[in-house]
């Protein structure tokens, strides 16, 4: 049996508070009512992506027709006029606010279609193991264009004038980049994909690499034929063990149909790729590091000059660019440079992946034009922070990054505006935090990480990274002082100045950042000795409320250190020496006479 | 594959695709199988429904793999795809929810709990004689 009319609720986490489970269940009995069970189905759906402003919204099928800020009143006007009379509700419909004109159906509303998938165009759809999955959706044409129509120096311009930067966190135009590597002297040249994608919280790579490989391999390529290279590497974390699976099946099949190889398409162009597979260590992302490691030393940055366009991977001229850079490079060649640039902004054209990760309803990946506001991809895209709770702070750029506040929700997103603001786009990870993360921690764990992963070759970085991380231990457990404070931000700067390679230089960036935007916290750390956030368990005291504690034993009963003392139907007492601010007792009490605080 | 000659073998070949999948006729099922779709499930997801579709004598489904669908909140995560090209992403889906797709979705039309709503432009959908 087929139903006439379906009618779709968004009951997403946000519309959910706004009524919308009600609202389902009330129309439900209004379509029974009137005696359409059988012909209309209503159905609960997922998000669709509007923020709270538009809720709740419904969307009947087969018109697709879109209603918005839908209430009580209007479900006996959508049943009579809509879905008995097929005559669509026009008050309800959404009006697109730059042109003002009504929209009838989801597929025409703007806010549903603020992403657009460049890089990400084919994971998700393809089968990554099925060569014919990636030629269908044309793949490989960009590679055959490149070398029975384009000149070496074509393919370079039209990357250039693309305008496309690169997507590792440093930004630099890699038509450039490509053009200096051209033009280093020698026979022998690398192209050298960098899937190191070491950022915690960053999966933008990942899920290039493992839904969409054969991308990353005509555009290496691409960047083979132009600059004049016939071997390619990608250096891979050994922490993506189902990603080098699958790219290495995708250089087998490629080989396989002349795609990469001896005479490629009938060309005179050979290249070859291999992989080779990351140790586990941050340090191994920054491009001098990753051609040692490839090189079978230790993973040391070197000074730059000379760049790796000059002197790279075998001291030859080697192009290094990150998986994301990669990924757009066919679509830049087979729609053009202009196209391209008709995405973004200005100075950053094409879109960027984000990872977005922490207190947001729709952990993922989006991929959005430059120019995207952080409000528009946490609260629309991320469908808003988890709980209901209040947006505090949003990470972006990994361990070299900082935090940005409420104040810098509308800051369209791009490569200058966040550094001005005090962050960096980086690889693309952004984790959001709320009010119950305390930034002082955030700081700490930022700098814990970067302690572990510095490579030790500079003494900024070896020995300033680790005090800055024993300040932070410091101030989250209870034994800060304001001459500590003064320590932080001139090491911070200090090491920011002198360290060697981009891990140290931008080490301090987290506890910089946070000390700027949150300053009352450290503040409260340090002089009142207490978490406003309530997550530094050192700072936190758990004690009963004598008026609430009814002597039931029952946190006595779980405490694991025996720290609470009190008779049957007695006021219980926690001894704050012994405690070790485990929260077993607030779990247990059935009356809420345990205070976190 | 067999080894592609020429530029014009390739453009070709990927018409030929693009024309074989458009008149396949199939009803197609994509289970997300990126690291996060295998460990929510995924897998488990795949399998299953291979198996249920062979109980219930479906033969015109095929069911695929495919890479990450960025609903990394929903997963796993399916898609299906009708001959005639629509798609519907679904969130959540266990095994109870893989026999409401088969019975009731695929076979009927029906829209089951977990739609999530494609809320982007893909590249690929956007013609290239458009310029923009």
């Amino acid at each position: 049996m087929s139903y006439r009319k379906q009618v779709l609720v968004c009951v997403g986490p946000d519309c959910e508070d706004s009524g919308a489970k009600l609202l389902k269940d009330n129309l439900e009995k209004i379509i029974k009512d009137k005696g359409l069970k059988n012909e209309v189905k209503v159905a609960k759906t997922g998000c669709f992506g509007c923020s709270r402003t538009k809720g709740p919204m419904i969307k009947i099928l087969p018109e697709r027709t879109l209603y918005i800020g839908v209430e009580y009143n209007d479900l006996t006007r959508i049943v009579e006029d809509d879905l008995i009379n097929n005559k669509r509700v026009e008050d309800l419909l959404y009006r697109d606010p730059k042109t003002n004109e009504l929209k009838q159906s989801i597929e025409d509303v703007d806010f549903n279609k603020k992403q657009i998938k460049i890089v990400t165009r084919n994971a998700g759809s393809i089968d990554p193991e099925k060569l014919e999955d990636y030629i269908e959706k044309d793949g490989y044409l960009a590679l055959g264009k490149c070398l029975t129509q384009m000149s070496r120096e074509e393919v370079i311009a039209e990357i250039k004038e693309s305008g496309l930067r690169g997507r590792g966190g440093g930004g630099f135009p890699t038509g450039l980049k490509w053009e200096f590597a051209y033009k280093s002297p020698g026979e022998k040249k690398y192209v050298v994909c960098n899937a190191d994608e070491g950022d915690p919280g960053a999966f933008m790579d990942r899920s290039v690499l493992e839904g969409d490989p054969h991308s990353v391999l005509e555009a290496m390529a691409v960047c083979g034929y132009a600059i004049g290279s016939d071997e390619g590497y990608i250096y891979i974390r050994a922490e993506y063990p189902l990603a080098i699976e699958r790219l290495e099946n995708a250089i087998a099949q490629a080989k396989e149909a002349g795609l990469l190889g001896e005479k490629i398409l009938g060309t005179d162009f050979n290249f070859n790729i291999q992989l080779r597979l990351g140790a586990g260590a941050f340090v191994c992302g920054e491009e001098t590091s990753l051609i040692h490691s490839m090189e079978g030393e230790r993973g040391e940055p070197t000074s730059k000059p000379p760049f790796p366009a000059a002197s790279g991977f075998w001291g030859k001229p080697t192009n290094v660019n990150n998986v994301e850079t990669y990924a757009n490079i066919p679509v830049i060649i087979n729609r053009g440079a202009k196209w391209f640039k008709s995405i973004g902004t200005e100075k950053s054209s094409g879109t960027k992946v984000f990872a977005l990760a922490g207190k947001v309803n729709n952990v993922g990946l989006v991929e959005v034009p430059m120019g995207t506001t952080l409000r528009e991809v946490i609260f629309e895209m991320g469908g808003g922070i988890t709980g209901g709770k209040k947006f505090k702070a949003v990470q972006t750029g990994g361990p070299s990054g900082g935090c940005l506040d409420e104040g810098d929700l509308d800051t369209p997103i791009d490569f200058d505006n966040l550094i001005e603001r005090g962050s960096m786009m980086g690889s693309g990870g952004m984790i959001v935090m709320d009010e119950d993360d305390c930034m002082v921690s955030v700081a700490r764990f930022y700098l814990d990480f970067t302690v572990e992963e510095s490579c030790g070759k500079c003494t900024p970085c070896r020995i300033g990274t680790k005090r800055l991380s024993e300040i932070l231990n410091k101030i989250t457990n209870g034994n800060g002082t304001l001459e500590d404070i003064d320590k932080l931000k001139d090491l911070g700067v200090v090491i920011g100045d002198t360290a060697l390679c981009g891990l140290g230089q931008t080490a301090s960036n987290p506890v910089l950042s946070t000390m700027k935007k949150f300053n009352e916290e450290y503040m409260a750390h340090v002089i009142d000795k207490k978490c406003p956030a309530g997550q530094c368990t050192a700072l936190l005291q758990y004690t009963v409320t004598p008026d609430k504690c009814i002597g039931c034993t029952a946190c006595a009963r779980v405490c694991p250190v025996n720290a609470i003392s009190g008779k049957v139907k007695e006021k219980h007492v926690i001894n704050q020496e012994t405690c070790i601010k485990c929260g077993a007792c607030e779990s247990a009490c059935k009356f809420a006479a345990i205070f976190k605080g | 594959m067999d080894r592609i000659k020429s530029f014009d073998d390739l453009k070709s070949l990927r018409d030929d695709l693009v024309k074989a999948k458009n008149e396949s006729g199939l009803t197609r099922v994509s289970v997300s199988m990126a690291t996060c779709g295998i460990a929510a499930g995924g897998k488990e997801i795949f399998e299953y429904f291979k198996e249920k579709l062979e109980t219930e004598g479906l033969e015109n489904v095929e069911v695929t793999q495919t890479g990450c669908m960025s609903y990394c909140y929903a997963e796993p995560t399916v898609e299906i795809t009708s001959p005639d090209g629509i798609s519907r992403i679904f969130g959540d889906v266990d095994k109870s929810r893989v026999d409401e797709i088969i019975t009731k979705y695929i076979e009927n039309d029906e829209i089951v709990e977990g739609l999530i709503t494609k809320n982007y432009i893909n590249v690929n959908d956007i013609s290239q004689k458009e310029g923009s």
